[in-house]
This record gives C-alpha cells, sequence and structure tokens, in this order.
C-alpha cells in the first residue's frame, strides 16, 4: 500500500500535467506516458486510471470526446479545460511546497529534529 | 479504491472554487445513477480501444500475437473489478445500492400484499391518532400564548367561601392598583358582550370592557390605529374602541378608513381607534370582537364584575403576588367591615387560566393515543419478525451469493425505513383529516372559548413530532429482524433443519411483544372504562328538572327602551301571554338565568334574627315567574311556590330556597317561615322563606349542587332574561316560533342561545369534555383491543405452526386431543395472565394520573377493572383457541411426515 498512497494522491495531477504538455490523449496514451516519464517505475492499472479520468471530467478539469488515433483507431480523447489549466498550475505549486516540506523531515540533514 | 484515497487531493473544502468542483461532480454523480447502461457501454468501448492499441504497441516491440494479448489482459487486471471501479466513480455507490434496495422492498412489499396493507394500516392508525392529538396539545399547551412572557401575567380573582374565582368590585381594583407591589401594572377586564346597533337592529356582539393598560400588560401591540391612553378609561373620557381582528375583517372587511368611525354599542356612540393583531386571542374574554376602555366607575365596592390582570415585577414570584394580595384584601377588609366581608382574592398565572382545564384531559388523549402508537408499532414489529423467518432461506442464499453482512443489513433497514415512511405520510394526511373532524364536532360554543385551537394543523412541532415517530419506528422494524437473523441463522437457513433455534428464539421475543400489546390494552381499556363510567354518572345527576321538552331562548331587551321596571315587567307579562298561548306550548315562565350555566349571579344573605355571620353567604341568585318551578318540573321538598299575586312589588318580599341551602345554613331549623334578607340591605327588604326546592343544578354538572335563593322576577325585574317553556310537541319544533314571537313584540329585542334543555346539557362543556374523552379514549381501546388480540394469535399460530411435529409425535404417543388443547392453551393463558396483571397495575397507575377527569368515580373502580380483566382474558383466550383447534385437528402420521 504504501507505494500506491503516493501514487493515488498524485495520479490526477500526473494526468493533468499530461495533458498540458502532450495535449489531446487518449487513456492508452496517458497510462504509457505515465509509466514512460516515471521510468517504468510506476505501474498504470486501468482500474486505477478510468475512475481518475471520470473524476476529473466530473469536476470540469478534462473535456474528453471521440476522435481517432495516429494509426487509426477510434479512441477516447482527454484535453484540458480551461478551469484544468488554472488547476494544474496551483496542483503543482501545492505538490512542490507539500514535497519541500516532507523532503526537510525525511532528508538527512534535518537538524531540527 | 477508497473514498478516502481518491479525496487525499483535495481536502481544502475552504477553497470556494474547490468546493463548487465538488458539488458539480456529485451532482453528476447522482445523474449517474440513471445513466448507468449508456455510460457502461460507452465504456467498454474505451477499454476495447485501449487494449487494442496496448496490444498493436506488444507487437511492434517484439511479441507475438498471443503474448502480447495476455500482457495487455494482465494489464487490465480483470474487466469486471475495472468496471466496477469506474461504475462506482461515475455515480454514487451509495444511492445506487439505496435504489437497488428500495426497488426490491417495494417489489418485496408488493408480493405480500397482506402484510404490506395490514401493516401500512395499523401503524397509519396509531400514528395518525397520535400526530392528531399531538396537534391539540401543540395548539393548547406548547405554543406560546401571544402575549410578552405570558407566565408572568397574572389573573387575580375574588376569592369567596364559594370559590376561589370570582369578581373584583371597581373600588376594590382600583386600591389594589395603587397599594400593590408586586405587579409592575394592575388592570381589569370583564367579559360581558354588547348590544350593537346595526341597520338590522340591535345584535348582541360579542365584547369586552378593560382598563387602558391592559393591552400594555400584555405586552400585545395593536397593528393599525393605537392602544388606549392612560386615562381613556375615565367616566369623563370620550368613549374610544378597539376591534379583534377578525371582527375588522368581517364586519369592516379589513379597511384601513375605519378608524375615527363611530360604532353604537349599547346605545353609547364609540369612536374605533385601533385594531388588534391577528394572532391576538384572550380566552377568558373570547370571542370577543369588540374592546372599549372600561367606564363605568362605580363607587359600589359590593358590585363584583371585573377580573384583575397584572403582570408581576421582575423576581417577585406567584407565592410572592398571593400573599401581598391577601394582606390587601384583608386590609380592604378591615377597612370596609361591610362590604368586603370574606372578600380575598386569588392570584392565578394567564396560561393557567387559559388552558388548565383541559390540560389533564389532552394529556390523558394523547397518552392514550400513544399506547395506541406502541401497540401499533409493537404489532407491526411481530409481523416483520415473522416475515423475517420465512425469509430466513432468503437471505442465507443472498448472503452465499456474496452479499455482505452490511449489505443484508441495509436491506433490512431500508425496508424499516419504507414502512415507517409511508406510514408516517399516510398517517399525517389520517391526522389533518382527523383534526378537521375533531374541530368541527366541537360545539361552536366551546370552541369560542378556545381560540387557541384556531391555528391547529400540521406545524413544525407536529412534523417533527411524526419525523421523531417514523425514526422511532423505521428503526424497530430494521433492528428487529437484523437482530433475529444472527450470523449464524443466515448460515444454517439453508439447511432446513435449522429451524428450531431461531423459532424457540422469535417465540420468546413475539411472546414478550405480546405481554406488552395485552398490558397496554388493559391500560387503555381501564382508562376507557372509568371515563365512560363517570360520563354515565355525570348524565345520571339529577339535574332537579325533566330536560325532555323544554325550549329555551335568551333575551336581551336595548336598555333604552326597557329603563324603567314597569316597562320590563310590561315586556315580561306581554312575552309570556304570547308564548303561553302558542301551539304546543303547555306553560312557560321567566328566568334571569337558566340553569346549568356557569352558577354566576351570586348574593350574599343573612339570616333575620341570627347574629351577623362572620363569613360572607354567597349563594346563587334566580328572579323567576310564578310557574318556573311547574314549567321545569322541578320538585318541591316542602313549603309552597309563590302565587301571581305575590309578584307584585308592593307585596310582602318572598323567597324559595334549595334544599342544599337549606341543609348548610339551617342545620336541624325549619327554614319555612323564617325571613332572610340581602347582607347590607334595608328591613324592607326582607324575604320570608315560604317552600324548600329540592336542588335545581344551576352551576355545571360536574360540581355539587350549589345554594340558591329563587325570589319573584318582578319584585326585581332585570333587563336581561330567559324564556322557558313546556311543549308538547318537540321542543326544537317550537323554537323558531319562540323566537319570531319575540321579534313580533319588539323587534330590538335581541336573542340567543335558542336551544332546548336536552340540547344545553348535551352541550354543556362539562358533558362534552367528558364524552369527547370517553369517546377517544374508547376508540383507542377498541383498536388496541383488536390489534393485542390480533397479534396474540399471531404468537399463537406461529408457535403452534412451529411445534407440530412434537404434537404429532405426542398424539403418536398417545396424547388426547384434550391434551393438545391444554397444552396450547396453557401457553396462551400464561402470556394472556402475565398482560393482563401487567395491565392492571398499570391501569391503576393511569387511573390515578387521570382522576382529575373522574366523576363520581374512583381510580380503583372494582368493576372496571374487573369487566376489563374479563373481556380482555375472554377476546384473548377466543384468539387462542383457533390455533388451539388446528393444533388438536394435526394428523399424527402427517406431522411426522412432513418433516
Amino acid at each position: 500500500m504504501g507505494d500506491n498512497d503516493v501514487w493515488q494522491g498524485t495520479l490526477a495531477l500526473m494526468i493533468l500535467k499530461t495533458l498540458q504538455s502532450m495535449g489531446p490523449l487518449h487513456g492508452y496514451g496517458i497510462a504509457r506516458r505515465i509509466e514512460q516519464i516515471s521510468d517504468d517505475q510506476l505501474i498504470v492499472q486501468y482500474g486505477t486510471l478510468y475512475p481518475a479520468l471520470l473524476k476529473l471530467e466530473q469536476e470540469g478539469y478534462i473535456s474528453a470526446e471521440w476522435g481517432v488515433s495516429d494509426n487509426k483507431r477510434r479512441a477516447r480523447f482527454y484535453r484540458l479545460t480551461r478551469a484544468g489549466v488554472r488547476q494544474v498550475e496551483k496542483e503543482a505549486r501545492r505538490w512542490e511546497k507539500a514535497a519541500a516540506i516532507v523532503a526537510r523531515f525525511v532528508s538527512p540533514t534535518g537538524e531540527s529534529l | 479504491m477508497g473514498e478516502s484515497c481518491r479525496d487525499r487531493g483535495t481536502f481544502r473544502l475552504a477553497d470556494g472554487g474547490i468546493a463548487m468542483r465538488k458539488l458539480r461532480s456529485w451532482f453528476l454523480r447522482l445523474w449517474g445513477i440513471s445513466q448507468g447502461a449508456r455510460d457502461d457501454e460507452q465504456f467498454s468501448e474505451e477499454i476495447a480501444s485501449h487494449l487494442e492499441m496496448h496490444i498493436a504497441d506488444n507487437i511492434r516491440a517484439g511479441m507475438t500475437p498471443e503474448e502480447a494479448r495476455r500482457a495487455a489482459l494482465v494489464k487490465l487486471g480483470g474487466v469486471e473489478p475495472t468496471r466496477q471501479a469506474y461504475r462506482d466513480q461515475a455515480a454514487l455507490p451509495f444511492f445506487e445500492a439505496l435504489s437497488q434496495d428500495l426497488r426490491y422492498c417495494v417489489r418485496q412489499l408488493r408480493k405480500n400484499p397482506g402484510f404490506s396493507v395490514t401493516a401500512l394500516l395499523v401503524l397509519t392508525l396509531g400514528m395518525g391518532a397520535t400526530v392528531a392529538v399531538f396537534s391539540f396539545v401543540d395548539a393548547a399547551l406548547i405554543k406560546t400564548l401571544p402575549y410578552r412572557d405570558p407566565s408572568r401575567v397574572m389573573v387575580v380573582y375574588g376569592s369567596i367561601p364559594l370559590g376561589s374565582r370570582f369578581h373584583l368590585s371597581f373600588p376594590d381594583y382600583y386600591d389594589y392598583k395603587k397599594l400593590n407591589k408586586v405587579f409592575t401594572s394592575f388592570e381589569v377586564y370583564d367579559n360581558n358582550g354588547f348590544m350593537l346597533a346595526t341597520p338590522d337592529g340591535a345584535q348582541l356582539a360579542p365584547g369586552a370592557r378593560v382598563s387602558a393598560g391592559f393591552f400594555r400588560t400584555l405586552g400585545v401591540t395593536p397593528i393599525l390605529g393605537r392602544d388606549f391612553a392612560d386615562g381613556e378609561d375615565k367616566a369623563s373620557a370620550p368613549r374610544t374602541v378597539m376591534l379583534s381582528y377578525a371582527s375588522w375583517q368581517k364586519r369592516y372587511g379589513g379597511r384601513s378608513d375605519i378608524l375615527g368611525q363611530t360604532v353604537t354599542l349599547d346605545g353609547n356612540p364609540n369612536t374605533i381607534v385601533g385594531v388588534l393583531p391577528r394572532g391576538f386571542h384572550f380566552a377568558p374574554a373570547s370571542p370577543a370582537e369588540f374592546w372599549t376602555a372600561e367606564h363605568d366607575e362605580g363607587p359600589c365596592r359590593g358590585c363584583h364584575w371585573l377580573f384583575g390582570l397584572g403582570r408581576l415585577k421582575d423576581g417577585v414570584t406567584l407565592a410572592q403576588a398571593a400573599a401581598e394580595m391577601s394582606a390587601l384584601a384583608k386590609q380592604l377588609e378591615i377597612q370596609y367591615p361591610d362590604s368586603n366581608n370574606s372578600q380575598g382574592t386569588s392570584v392565578v398565572p394567564l396560561p393557567e387560566v387559559i388552558v388548565g382545564d383541559i390540560r389533564p384531559i389532552l394529556l390523558a388523549l394523547l397518552g392514550g393515543a400513544g399506547l395506541l402508537l406502541l401497540i401499533a408499532s409493537v404489532n407491526v414489529a411481530s409481523l416483520v419478525l415473522v416475515r423475517t423467518q420465512s425469509r430466513k432461506r432468503e437471505v442465507a442464499v443472498r448472503g452465499a451469493l456474496g452479499a455482505s453482512q452490511r449489505r443484508l443489513l441495509r436491506q433490512f433497514i431500508t425496508e424499516g425505513m419504507v414502512l415507517a415512511g409511508t406510514a408516517s405520510v399516510v398517517g399525517l394526511v389520517a391526522a389533518a383529516g382527523a383534526i378537521q373532524l375533531m374541530t368541527r364536532l366541537v360545539p361552536a360554543e366551546i370552541l369560542a372559548g378556545m381560540p387557541y385551537l384556531q391555528g391547529i394543523g400540521l406545524n413544525a412541532h407536529v412534523l417533527i413530532l411524526t419525523g421523531l415517530i417514523a425514526l422511532f419506528c423505521a428503526a424497530v422494524f430494521s433492528l428487529t429482524p437484523a437482530f433475529s437473523l444472527s450470523r449464524n441463522a443466515m448460515r444454517s437457513g439453508l439447511t432446513e433443519g435449522g429451524r428450531s433455534s431461531s423459532g424457540t428464539h422469535w417465540r420468546r421475543v413475539g411472546a414478550n411483544l405480546v405481554v406488552i400489546e395485552l398490558a397496554t390494552t388493559a391500560v387503555l381499556l381501564v382508562g376507557a372504562g372509568l371515563l365512560g363510567k363517570s360520563l354515565y354518572r355525570l348524565l345520571q345527576v339529577d339535574p332537579g328538572l325533566q330536560p325532555h321538552n323544554l325550549a329555551l331562548l335568551t333575551l336581551s331587551p336595548p336598555r333604552e327602551t326597557y329603563s324603567k321596571d314597569p316597562q320590563v315587567v310590561a315586556l315580561e307579562r306581554r312575552i309570556l301571554d304570547r308564548v303561553q298561548t302558542l301551539p304546543g306550548v303547555t306553560s312557560a315562565a321567566i328566568t334571569q338565568k337558566l340553569p346549568m350555566g356557569d352558577g354566576d349571579f351570586t348574593t350574599s344573605f343573612v339570616v333575620v334574627g341570627r347574629p351577623k355571620p362572620k363569613e360572607h353567604q354567597e349563594v346563587a341568585y334566580r328572579l323567576v315567574t310564578p310557574r318556573y318551578f311547574q314549567t321545569l318540573q322541578a320538585r318541591l321538598a316542602a313549603g309552597r311556590y309563590f302565587s301571581d299575586a305575590e309578584q307584585e312589588s308592593t307585596k310582602p318580599h318572598v323567597a324559595l330556597i334549595n334544599q342544599a341551602l337549606a341543609r348548610q345554613y339551617f342545620r336541624g331549623e325549619n327554614p319555612v317561615g323564617m325571613r332572610i334578607n340581602f347582607d347590607g340591605a334595608k328591613p324592607e327588604d326582607e324575604m320570608q322563606v315560604i317552600g324548600i326546592l329540592e336542588d335545581i343544578r344551576e352551576g355545571p354538572l360536574d360540581t355539587d349542587a350549589r345554594c340558591a335563593i329563587y325570589a319573584p322576577f318582578e319584585q326585581h325585574p332585570v333587563s336581561f332574561f330567559a324564556i322557558v317553556a313546556r311543549t308538547s310537541v318537540a321542543a326544537q319544533s317550537v323554537l323558531p316560533v319562540m323566537a319570531a314571537t319575540v321579534r313580533e313584540i319588539d323587534p330590538g329585542i335581541a336573542t340567543f342561545e335558542s336551544s332546548t334543555m336536552e340540547q344545553r346539557i348535551h352541550d354543556s362543556q362539562p358533558a362534552y369534555l367528558h364524552r369527547a374523552s370517553t369517546w377517544l379514549v374508547g376508540s383507542f381501546a377498541v383498536l388496541a383491543l383488536v390489534l393485542s388480540v390480533v397479534g396474540l394469535y399471531g404468537v399463537i399460530a406461529y408457535s403452534v405452526s412451529q411445534r407440530t411435529r412434537e404434537i404429532g409425535v405426542r398424539m403418536a404417543l398417545g396424547a388426547q386431543r384434550a391434551t393438545v388443547y391444554q397444552l396450547v392453551l396453557r401457553e396462551a393463558a400464561w402470556l394472556i395472565g402475565f398482560g393482563i396483571a401487567a395491565g392492571l397495575v398499570g391501569a391503576l397507575g393511569a387511573a390515578i394520573l387521570i382522576r382529575g377527569l373522574l366523576f363520581g368515580t374512583q381510580a380503583w373502580d372494582g368493576f372496571t377493572l374487573a369487566t376489563v380483566a374479563i373481556t380482555l382474558g375472554a377476546s384473548a383466550l377466543a384468539a387462542s383457541y383457533l390455533p388451539a383447534h388446528r393444533a388438536a385437528s394435526v394428523n399424527p402420521m402427517e406431522a411426522l411426515r412432513a418433516e
């Protein structure tokens, strides 16, 4: 579970960030991209990816529509909405700040501990 | 994928944007419940395209098609869990399951219409009764009265040996107002109506006279115009009047230009200065339409016609106020020994004055309805239990197919809530109808005296109570089956032999429930029996007259036309002459006040030749024409009636007294021939007692007969009196003719209270209240009896069905049918015995609580207790006989083979 916790909390941010840098993309593409970026240290299961996509869609950060992929396959493409763009910035800042704080606790130079 | 994980990224609800997004997402998911099928299809397509792309990639990476496919499927990790996770996010799993549960539950209920209809009917009855009665309790006892801090407002009565709620005189009021240090303000009111001049002639209009600060003391401000100003109640001040809201609407169409208009009351023009708020009511003077400032500052200290009203100063208690007022009364008694002999005061909080009488009745009714509800829910709970037993296998199958313990429990809770929820909605509708019916059944006059009931209906309090009851019932109905189906019951339900343990368990629970039901029924039956007996006793009270075929009509001749005694006497004679000759009338008479009223109009008297008594001898005083007693068919105990000739004021004065007075003031003496006089009157007013009457009830039927003096009408004529006519035909048919005759004589005479003596008794407050409570508690008790007997039948029948095999074995071993009867009936007899014994103990307690409502009946009335025990025992045994009979008819071979 330990790995998964980080994974779950940040999957949304990873998806948003992926869509920001790659433009409209289908579920498979998003999963592949996240796995590549993480050097295949993260495995994106369908069972976590699609509910997360749906949740973001429900929250209005991404929208989805059917389209045709590079190799002429029908796929559902997700794109960042305007609210999503704002959310990426906000979430990214928040994540950096949180990571920095946590880092201060776990880094070996934590003298105050 | 749990809820907690998904939401981890957004724990800052304070951020408005995020909160909005969450809300939006929530609504979409709620919407998603109905979109299930379409989303599923789309999602399947999306997954399929994802798989294809993955496989294509894998092949491109050098895998064989088979390997590529397997790897992709492994990654997918099972289509169904993925689909479920997606579905959970698409909709709200809780609501989705709920809607499933609901559908299932409705299907279940429809499949068992017998169970559903019975349970709903029984619950609706209980809830409807409780809610309807509670709405009365709420209107009368819970809703605050429309005054500022009503519990600090006190009514101050004159207290005399005859009772503690009599009037004050004006000079006494004035002294109390000046001298007291316990009230921030001390005011007076009287509740006599007015003769209102209308284009169609004089009309009696309900009204009240109040001192100037009356409304300020209550803390009421007019919604239109102004309140009475200080000093406006002086005799010299111009006459002013305030209207009740209802009167303003009814008589003036709610126009705002009525201020400054004049209205003629009792022949005096009054200027309208204000209109009282819509919600304002004042039961002691209800239904007053016109409120004038009191102008009658009579100097007569012995003339009592006012009630006091004061607001306690901060920190002053009721006891302190009562003590101070008593001390002041003592002081006045010393100062004015003639007029103020035994003239005390009593201080009663206004809310007590308004609802004190009705409180015990309402609480008794609420208790009755509550007990009925208890029985109803116990009954439905046992129905639910029985049904649970028959559903044991179904539950076990669902459990075996993977339904979790929680999910099964939820199913029961949903069913309990649906049952309780439906019942409370139907119950509310039934209650609304019952409230309408009950208010319509209350005689108009009694309703007018209870203005606080006007706003009655399903308000927030009532809805909250209904909600609480529904919650309670839902809890009972969902938890009983849940507990009865313990974990192992769910498992063992699949094996057919598993009946014995849970069967016994249910029998024990069911038996306890039946004992509760029987006991509660006994309480209700005893209550109804005692109230019924009180009503019977009340109606058996000898009113001292023959009420059948007596027509009554009260008259108020205009004071302007009939201000002198000879004018009143002439009118009285003309009326009697005409009425006596009406077809169907055999004799007629006039009295200044009809019997069985409030018992007011009293005087204090002395016996001539005796030393002046220490205490006031206050007695009822009635002026009647000579044929009054024969017309009523009253009975003479001694002496004689007065003759026509003795009426004239020039003749020596005579009087009759009743037995109560003779007993109280002439113990061991023969009063006939002795002389009496009014306290403080001149010697020429002395009256000789010429006869003793058997008591005519002058006051309410449920109080002891009052002492009374009857004197000839024409010797002291009064211009407000009633006609009493004995008829040979139905009295009802004479009433319109009588009223028409009076109008023919003088259209200016207002007539009212046209009724028969039987109606008068029937509609009198004590008779009405006793009858209403008897009927209500009686019907609760009958319903309870039916419910508990049916409940007992259910338990015994179930027990027999569970023991069929045992009975079969016994019979196969040679048990006789009689033994089987005995076996079953003994079980029933134990339950019945316990139930009735517990019920009688409870009933004694309940009877002591309602003893204030009983009349001529003791709380421990042996007859009632015995009758209830026998009735309940017999009906319960009869109900157990059926299953016993079935048990005894068991064919041993079949019973044994049935396994």
